[in-house]
């Protein structure tokens, strides 16, 4: 007896292709998304490329080799300059704040006037290298200030010697003709050997590891916007995740209708496909729309997400947004032969969108090249524009990337939809 | 001008011929049953009517008017097999829905809605959720969503399906004061004995032809004549063919086609006792719609 119930099963198994496709080929499908989003492969690489820019406000030997073996680092995309539209400008450290609270720059570098004729920077109050950091990557400054750890060991050991003794001697008083002789040869030793960058460069001491480049780090988000917190960052990217689900789940009633015949009996009326559909992407861009509106309400009341200060922004981005997802949803349900077919592909086709676009862990986080993929993705180009909105401050205007990605989106699914719904018309 | 017209249509699926040159009419407040078997091609040409199919040659006309023209279908009301209702909305939001989608609005379709809840017997249940209803109520229900904006042609496939006979009369009542109105109706179904009872006339299709169309006499008329079928009951169940009889397996009833059952009776009866069993009973019918359904497509209505 339980051999022929397993034997059936079996028989289920073996003729039902979609079963086996779930079973096997589908978490083999997942793996391999998910290892290339959190694991960091995926062409481009296992390191996060940081955008960053520098600006050497000091000039001294110090700064520049600093920065200098900082842009030989192959972790690091370095920029000294800014394109604008009249040509390249310097950066300096109002520009460079502006680009990385607009999100164009990871992270900014600034020397300090005063930094290198400090340095080592064993008196107080010396100066110390700025890192302007956005805190919603908390990758990117951790990584640059390591790189400049690095870096300082490698290419600058001899001048942190030489500073060393110069500050001993002016303790202690002078060295003597023997010491003074021993201690040029010992910075000689520590003039960087091989290329800065390479394993094992430079004769710096284990010794050194402390700390040899002063830094600090400043949140330039934060004194922008006090209020905002990540809050808005998961916020939205779960908002978008349920809208798609949303939208593929309501979408799917077309599919009961026409199951039940009242398809049939709809386009018996003088109804149309056409206005059928407009009407559905209507309801469910609207539904969405209350959706959202009703998460981000939650998010501010309990977790005091500043919703009232950005209701332009999340107006436009929720309806646009919506409208996209409203449409993906009816090219879902247009594409599938059953609710159960539809079910299991939209599950599919949301959670990869969902990973790869940042909704479940932040894209610029994520390797460059995956960084790119997501742009293919809607979900990441919605949730760049709540970002943008909620911690970058941005006005509505700098919104028009997201705006018109979106709305083209929620254009061209209508459209497959209208087109693929084509075998429920007139035979 | 005939409500409802269909000249010679034909359409193809592919390698498969649906239809492949059907004509009928339909008379004013008549109702015409359109019986073929499964696959016979009903179901191509009632969608086809309804604007669903689009003919490879062919007409339709309702009311006069091409088909296509604009407006033209407005004439036309649909009923589908499935009951194609929501059945999370109540039964007035049901018929206000369908009512609007067919260009009621207002105060006509306010009085629409309220004349198909009293015309389908729904008025006390007007209020209420469609899936709490039974099914013969759904069924009403749906019928009156097809006719809710007063067509002069009405198509009905298969209403009667999975209902009691209680609802089945409540039904044809409806179908009777809607033709009662001026309404031609044109019916799809399985239930031969509806069809020969309660239809004006029968459209029998088969193979994508009309293979035979009348009142149910003038069918019977043309292929039987004055021939009566007579069944016969015998003592035990035959182990063996007897001369003439057309047996039913395991059955004691045997029938036979008699052209002149006067002349060719006592001779039937004889053959019967000489091959050793008794008559226990006797009956003389006019061949009815089954047999003429039989005779014109070879099959039987169910299979």
């Amino acid at each position: 007896m339980i051999g022929t119930i397993m034997r059936v099963s079996l028989l289920h198994l073996r003729r039902d292709r979609v079963v086996q496709a779930m079973t096997f080929l589908l978490p083999i499908a997942f793996f391999s998304i998910f290892a290339m989003v959190f694991g960091g492969r995926g062409g481009g690489g296992a390191s996060v490329r940081v955008d960053v820019g520098v600006v050497d406000e000091d000039g001294s030997e110090v700064s520049t080799r600093l920065l200098g073996a900082l842009e030989q680092e192959k972790g690091l995309k370095v920029s000294r300059t800014l394109k604008t539209r009249t040509g390249e400008q310097p950066l300096d450290r109002e520009r460079a704040r502006k680009l990385v609270q607009g999100g164009q720059l990871d992270v900014a570098v600034v020397v300090p006037k005063g930094f290198g004729k400090g340095f080592p920077g064993f008196a107080p109050g010396a100066p110390e290298v700025e890192l302007l950091a956005d805190p919603s990557n908390p990758i990117a400054p951790q990584m640059v200030l390591g790189l400049l750890q690095k870096v300082g060991m490698t290419a600058m050991a001899d001048l942190f010697a030489r500073g060393s003794m110069d500050a001993f001697e002016r303790y202690a008083g002078p060295l003597t003709p023997q010491q003074r002789q021993a201690v040029d040869q010992w910075e000689q030793g520590l003039k960087p050997q091989a290329e800065p960058g390479a394993p094992g460069g430079g004769g710096a001491s284990e010794a050194m590891a402390g700390g040899l480049v002063r830094t600090k780090v400043v949140d330039v988000i934060r004194e922008q916007a006090p209020r905002t917190g990540i809050i808005a960052f998961y916020a939205a990217g779960v908002g978008v995740m349920f809208l798609l689900f949303m939208a593929s789940g309501a979408g799917g009633a077309l599919l009961e209708e026409a199951e039940a015949g009242t398809l049939e009996r709809l386009l018996t009326t003088r109804l149309g496909m056409g206005r059928l559909l407009a009407a559905k992407w209507l309801f469910l861009t609207a539904l969405g729309f209350v959706q959202v509106t009703v998460m981000f309400l939650w998010g501010a009341l309990v977790f005091g997400l500043d919703l009232w200060s950005h209701l332009g922004g999340f107006a436009v981005m929720t309806t646009v947004t919506a409208a996209a997802a409203s449409g993906f949803g009816l090219v879902l349900a247009t594409l599938c032969r059953s609710r159960q077919q539809l079910g299991g592909l939209s599950t599919i086709v949301i959670l990869i969108m969902s990973a790869v676009g940042g909704s479940m862990f932040p894209r610029f986080l994520m390797s460059e090249t995956m960084q790119k993929a997501g742009l293919l993705t809607f979900n990441g180009w919605a949730l760049d524009g709540y970002l943008k909105v909620f911690w970058r401050n941005a006005p509505l205007v700098d919104l028009w990337p997201q705006v018109l990605v979106l709305s083209a989106l929620a254009v061209v699914f209508m459209g497959a939809a209208r087109l693929l719904a084509r075998r429920w018309e007139c035979a | 001008m005939k409500p409802l017209l269909v000249t010679s249509a034909q359409k193809s699926f592919g390698e498969t011929i649906a239809l492949a040159g059907v004509s009928l009419e339909l008379g004013p407040g008549e109702l015409l049953a359109l019986l073929g078997p499964n696959g016979a091609g009903k179901t191509t040409l009632v969608r086809a009517i309804a604007g669903r199919v689009r003919l490879d040659a062919g007409a339709i006309e309702l009311g006069g008017r091409p088909a296509e023209a604009p407006g033209a279908r407005d004439a036309l009301g649909v009923v589908p097999q499935e009951v194609a209702l929501y059945p999370m909305l109540t039964a007035r939001e049901n018929l206000e829905t369908f009512g609007r989608l067919q260009g009621l609005a207002g105060a006509a379709l306010r009085e629409s809605v309220g004349w198909a809840l009293g015309w389908s017997g729904l008025e006390g249940r007007a209020g209420d959720l469609v899936r709490t209803f039974s099914g013969g109520m759904k069924r009403r229900l749906n019928i009156a969503c097809g006719v809710l904006h007063r067509p002069r042609v009405v198509l009905l496939d298969e209403p009667t399906v999975g209902v009691d006979p209680q609802s089945r009369e409540r039904i044809y009542e409806m179908l009777t004061e809607l033709r009662r109105d001026g309404a031609s109706l044109l019916l799809t179904t399985h239930q031969l004995d509806e069809a020969e009872s309660r239809c004006d006339r029968v459209v029998i299709i088969d193979h994508g032809t009309v293979v035979g169309e009348g009142t149910v006499g003038e069918l019977i008329g043309r292929l039987f004549g004055g021939r009566r079928t007579v069944t016969l009951t015998l003592d035990r169940v035959p182990d063996a063919a007897v001369a003439g009889l057309e047996l039913e397996a395991g059955s004691r009833a045997g029938r036979v086609l008699l052209d002149d059952p006067v002349e060719e009776l006592p001779a039937l009866l004889a053959r019967v006792r000489a091959a050793g069993y008794d008559v226990e009973d006797l009956a003389l019918h006019r061949p009815g719609l089954g047999a003429a359904f039989l005779a014109l497509t070879g099959r039987e209505l169910r299979e």
